[in-house]
């Protein structure tokens, strides 16, 4: 999953920023123009499955206004945030000790291997067994994808332990405890927060999939519901909200990241 | 001698997991948990055995199988080709780079609902969704792998006069293979859950329609089943893909 990088098409290391330029929103202008002409020559007010641009956007507006977006946006948010902290702290503790000790890591790699490639809509009806309806099996599933990113880029930042400090510690017999606080943990901090950045933005996806199959909150049942109802325009509506928010909230991420590890203020 | 050390821990990681799997047998036959949350794993290897008897699971399990390499295989020649064309050229990456990063983002599966709307209860449905899903990473890894190209492999090119098609064939590909490769590896998975949302949204047959049947029926057993049947398919599949990088990316 380590693909869900930070735009790995726009920032280069080093140019401080996705420097925005006008010439991208050329082409989501020619295809909204598209899509409202052919709407436009095509698609009778009507229609069951699609709807004009001018529409979505109208709906957009008022969805917007009357607070229905913001309230299902919190709920979505919320469980994939609840999750995160959930299964991002599994994953933490996991992780660290499972990159401390190779023993541990050894013998735990099987029932890990068994479990981390379970699709997390698999456990969608497992958990709506078990949960029933509610933010409980929606933060459970989020929880449990949310665990295997952090773990295993946890672990890996923590092999990757620059080996002199690990043997002056052995000279100076400074206790276990000290070693992983004062030397481990500090070096590994970065890309542990990376690995967070990445189960955030999984959490999100995983929280949508979960509230358009099942569960009935949030943006994915927002969405559901519109286009069982046959409302195009909302559904649509809702799509493009969702599709800002991944945005925003991938966005938000990594400005947190720069501001906690931005390279000139380091040490 | 590495060998013998390897099947050693092997042996011990399997003793862990049989281990946990005698606690998990244990917390059902002591009653701490309804067997309906949590069968025991001997009722869960019955369902398994019982559902490939009847065959039921085979065909579901092939059903499934076949959706997700078929749009999986599918999004990795449209990805890697479009991908391909964006990232070769600077000024493509301008234009369209930036729609493709607000894009990348949004969860596929709120999609579904749509693409029911559009082709309604079909198996073109489930193709498409999947298709569409696992596009963007490849098509994403292919452009980043595409413009990462090491500039002076392009000036040696035109010192020795290569032709555009050999530029492609005999430096940038292989250059932007690891991360084709690794976008494959993604739209893999994004594969495997939107097969079962699709399933589920769409009442297809295929595993994740009947762990759904298995749930509403309070089947445990075949619900766990079912489950672990899906984890396999996903394990296996990324097995495969390490051992095709490894060997097509053997200069590493």
């Amino acid at each position: 999953m380590a693909q869900a990088g930070p735009s790995p098409l726009l920032s280069s290391p080093g140019n401080g920023g996705t420097r925005f330029d006008p010439r991208g929103l050329l082409l989501p202008g020619v295809l909204l123009a598209v899509a409202e002409l052919l709407a436009l020559l095509y698609v009778p007010a009507d229609s069951f499955s699609l709807a004009a641009p001018h529409q979505i956007a109208v709906e957009l507006g008022r969805l917007l206004i009357d607070g229905t977006l913001l309230i299902a946006s919190l709920e979505t948010l919320g469980s994939a945030i609840a999750g995160l902290a959930l299964g991002g702290s599994v994953g933490l503790i996991l992780g660290v000790a499972f990159g401390l000790s190779p023993t541990l890591d050894r013998l735990m790699s099987l029932s890990v291997e068994a479990l981390r490639p379970i699709p997390p809509a698999a456990l969608i009806p497992l958990s709506l067994l078990v949960f029933g309806f509610g933010f409980s099996m929606e933060i459970a599933i989020t929880a449990f994808t949310c665990t295997w990113p952090v773990l295993v880029l946890t672990r890996a930042a923590i092999g990757e332990t620059e080996p002199g400090l690990m043997e002056v510690a052995r000279v100076l017999r400074i206790s276990f405890w000290r070693r992983a606080t004062r030397i481990v943990l500090p070096g590994a901090v970065a890309r542990i927060f990376v690995a967070f950045r990445l189960a955030a933005a999984i959490s999100l996806i995983v929280a949508v999939t979960v509230e358009v199959v099942a569960n009935p909150r949030g943006l994915g049942y927002g969405m559901m519901i519109a286009t069982q109802s046959l409302h195009p325009a909302i559904s649509f509506a809702f799509l493009a909200w969702i599709a800002i928010v991944g945005w925003a909230f991938n966005l938000a991420l990594v400005q947190l990241e720069r501001w906690f590890f931005n390279p000139a203020g380091r040490a | 001698m590495r060998a013998a050390t390897q099947l050693f821990w092997f042996l011990g990681s399997l003793a862990v997991a049989a281990g946990f799997v005698a606690a998990w047998q244990a917390i059902c036959a002591l009653g701490l948990v309804s067997p309906i949350f949590l069968p025991p794993p001997d009722a869960v290897w019955g369902a398994l055995v019982a559902g490939f008897a009847t065959g039921d699971t085979l065909a579901n399990l092939a059903a499934t199988v076949a959706r997700v390499f078929g749009g999986w295989l599918l999004a990795s020649a449209v990805g890697a080709s479009v991908g391909a064309l964006i990232g070769v050229s600077r000024r493509a990456r301008i234009y369209i780079a930036p729609s493709l990063e607000f894009l990348r983002p949004l969860p596929v599966s709120a999609l579904v609902p749509i693409f029911i709307g559009i082709l309604g209860f079909s198996e073109q449905m489930v193709l498409t969704v999947i298709a569409f899903g696992a596009l963007w990473p490849v098509l994403l890894g292919t452009v980043h792998g595409f413009s990462a190209v090491e500039p002076r492999l392009y000036e040696v090119a035109s010192t020795l006069r290569m032709s555009r098609l050999a530029v492609i064939g005999k430096i940038a590909l292989p250059s932007a293979l690891p991360d084709i490769l690794a976008g494959m590896r993604v739209g893999l998975t994004v594969s495997l859950i939107l097969v079962v949302v699709a399933e589920i949204l769409g009442s297809r047959e295929g595993l994740g329609y009947a762990i759904l049947l298995a749930q509403r029926a309070y089947r445990s057993a075949d619900l766990f089943a079912g489950i672990a049947l899906l984890g396999l398919i996903g394990y296996l599949t990324a097995l495969a893909l390490n051992r095709l990088e490894a060997r097509l990316i053997h200069w590493r």
